[in-house]
């Protein structure tokens, strides 16, 4: 049934589509209706502000679940795990009026520094929780095991435990990137959006969800039409990131 | 009369016990250990001589896990434990403050009762301790102590074509060879097998057995096992424990067939247990 559900939306979205991609669509910039044009320029913005995104919150995320899974039995460690379970149910749009406070009214325009940031912070808890459940699976037999051969902590952390628990925190990971590809709110105060080509990170940028946003509240069927394109992109994108993080940590051993 | 001369032929063959020297390598004076309040061993006073295979017997939860884990601080990582007396490895106290607990692990290896190969290939589960420890000079040296450590573990012959497959695709009994030729690797002087074969089918056991027999004459063996059958096959001297304490420890042959006390006879005739 549920997939039933996801089937036919995916279906919608690719019928509805499909019938406006073409090359021109996929690298062009923005144009005033009727004279045509594409989000090229959103494609490469969503793909520079995630992967910001990903340089800045996975690291953090995954040394936060690190820590509260090896570390983490104190207090200190149940106060991180409290702020990290409510920072994953704050609205993303909360998220995006925090950054701009933050980032967008200190610099004076909004940029894709901004919009990087606040993808992070909505990356960080769920890369966190999900690294510290993955290494709790993780059998403490292996854990014995290494430190039974003389391996301090950190070796033991780093070489055995990580590494089992690498398909798991990489699915984690991907879950996070899935959500922040979805996300519109913080980037709409954020990176707010640009009809360029842009290049420099402290320069307003445009995204395919931002994009697709101002194309469907557009008075123009045409406008309609490209919204349901680029959806069927911006789709397109997080199922292929799915299906290279699958291939590229794929079981080993 | 005719049982024990048995035994001592047995031992002959394939002991070589002219060789080993009897000098004491572990030595245990009054040892408790706590788990948070309870108390699992009581005033445990233990030697244990030099190459030779010591075999510790007892019913479950009677602390011959807990007593060989004292060994080389394995316990350290659990919450509220405590020890007290002194456990000396070489003379050496292993729960002084300046202990290097490294070392002291490198020196004692330890064999787990569940197979634990790392998911990494056969050949990085060897060598992993060796990395860790950074003895091996070149890639050529550790490839050599790869090798030596899995013929000593008599894998060698087994895997020698698959070195970098993975090692959760070995049977159990390989895996656990494994991980004896693992803490054989980083060449230690003691080893500490807990319940080795207790997961393994009767050729996989007799395989480890074989193995631990012909070990001992480079280390000493301290063995845990359920199985009486397998102290009297393999060990020289044993050890039984009862709810924590020591109760008796003599030769292999002695406890299996005359012991001391009567406590140990009851164990031995599967009259509690």
């Amino acid at each position: 049934m549920a997939v039933a559900i996801l089937l036919i939306i995916l279906g919608y979205i690719a019928v509805r589509g499909i019938t406006s991609i073409n090359f021109e669509f996929l690298t062009d910039t923005p144009k005033p209706v009727g004279e045509g044009g594409g989000i090229g320029n959103a494609i490469l913005g969503s793909l520079i502000m995630i992967l910001l995104a990903s340089v800045i919150g996975m690291p953090i995320g995954i040394a936060a679940g690190v820590y509260l899974a090896e570390f983490g039995d104190n207090w200190f460690g149940k106060f991180i795990r409290f702020i990290t379970d409510t920072m994953t149910g704050i609205p993303s749009i909360i998220v995006g009026i925090f950054v701009f406070t933050l980032i967008v009214l200190p610099m004076g325009r909004p940029s894709a520094w901004a919009g990087g940031v606040a993808l992070a912070l909505i990356m960080i808890p769920i890369v966190a929780r999900t690294t510290e459940e993955m290494i709790r699976l993780v059998p403490s037999s292996l854990r014995e095991g290494a430190f039974a051969l003389g391996a301090p902590q950190w070796r033991v952390t780093t070489g055995v435990v990580l590494p089992a628990a690498a398909p798991g925190i990489a699915t984690g990971a991907m879950l996070a990137v899935a959500r922040v590809c979805g996300e519109t709110a913080p980037l709409l105060f954020t990176a707010l959006g640009s009809r360029f080509y842009v290049y420099y990170l402290d320069q307003p940028m445009a995204s395919l969800t931002v994009q697709i946003y101002n194309y469907a509240i557009g008075p123009y069927d045409v406008e309609h039409k490209m919204a349901w394109a680029a959806t069927l992109v911006l789709m397109t994108l997080i199922l292929l990131t799915n299906i290279a993080v699958r291939y590229l940590t794929r079981k080993k051993y | 009369m005719s049982v024990t001369t048995q035994v001592q032929a047995v031992k002959s063959t394939n002991g070589n016990r002219a060789k080993s020297d009897l000098s004491v390598k572990i030595k245990a004076e009054n040892l408790n250990f706590f788990y948070g309040r309870s108390q699992a061993l009581h005033n445990i006073s233990l030697e244990i001589p030099q190459r030779q295979v010591m075999a510790f017997i007892g019913p479950s939860g009677c602390g011959k896990s807990t007593f060989l884990r004292t060994m080389n601080r394995m316990n350290d990582t659990i919450p509220g434990a405590r020890v007290e007396g002194t456990m000396l490895i070489d003379g050496q106290d292993v729960y002084t403050l300046g202990t290097d607990v490294v070392s002291l692990r490198r020196k004692v290896g330890m064999v787990f009762q569940k197979s634990n190969p790392f998911p990494k290939s056969i050949f990085d589960n060897v060598a992993y301790g060796i990395r860790i420890n950074k003895m091996s000079e070149s890639k050529s040296d550790l490839e050599g102590r790869v090798e030596k450590a899995l013929t000593d573990a008599a894998l060698w012959a087994e895997v020698k074509d698959r070195l970098k497959t993975s090692a959760l695709g070995l049977s159990g009994g390989q895996q656990q060879r494994l991980c004896i030729a693992r803490a054989l690797a980083v060449q230690p002087e003691v080893l500490l097998m807990d319940e080795p074969a207790s997961a393994l089918d009767p050729i996989a056991t007799q395989k480890i057995e074989e193995l631990v027999v012909e070990l001992k004459q480079n280390y000493t063996i301290v063995i845990v096992t359920h199985n009486m059958q397998q102290a009297a096959r393999v060990s020289d001297r044993t050890a039984f424990f009862w709810l924590g304490k020591l109760i008796e420890v003599n030769s292999t042959e002695k406890i299996f067939t005359n012991p001391d006390q009567k406590l140990t006879e009851d164990y031995i005739t599967g009259r509690f247990g």
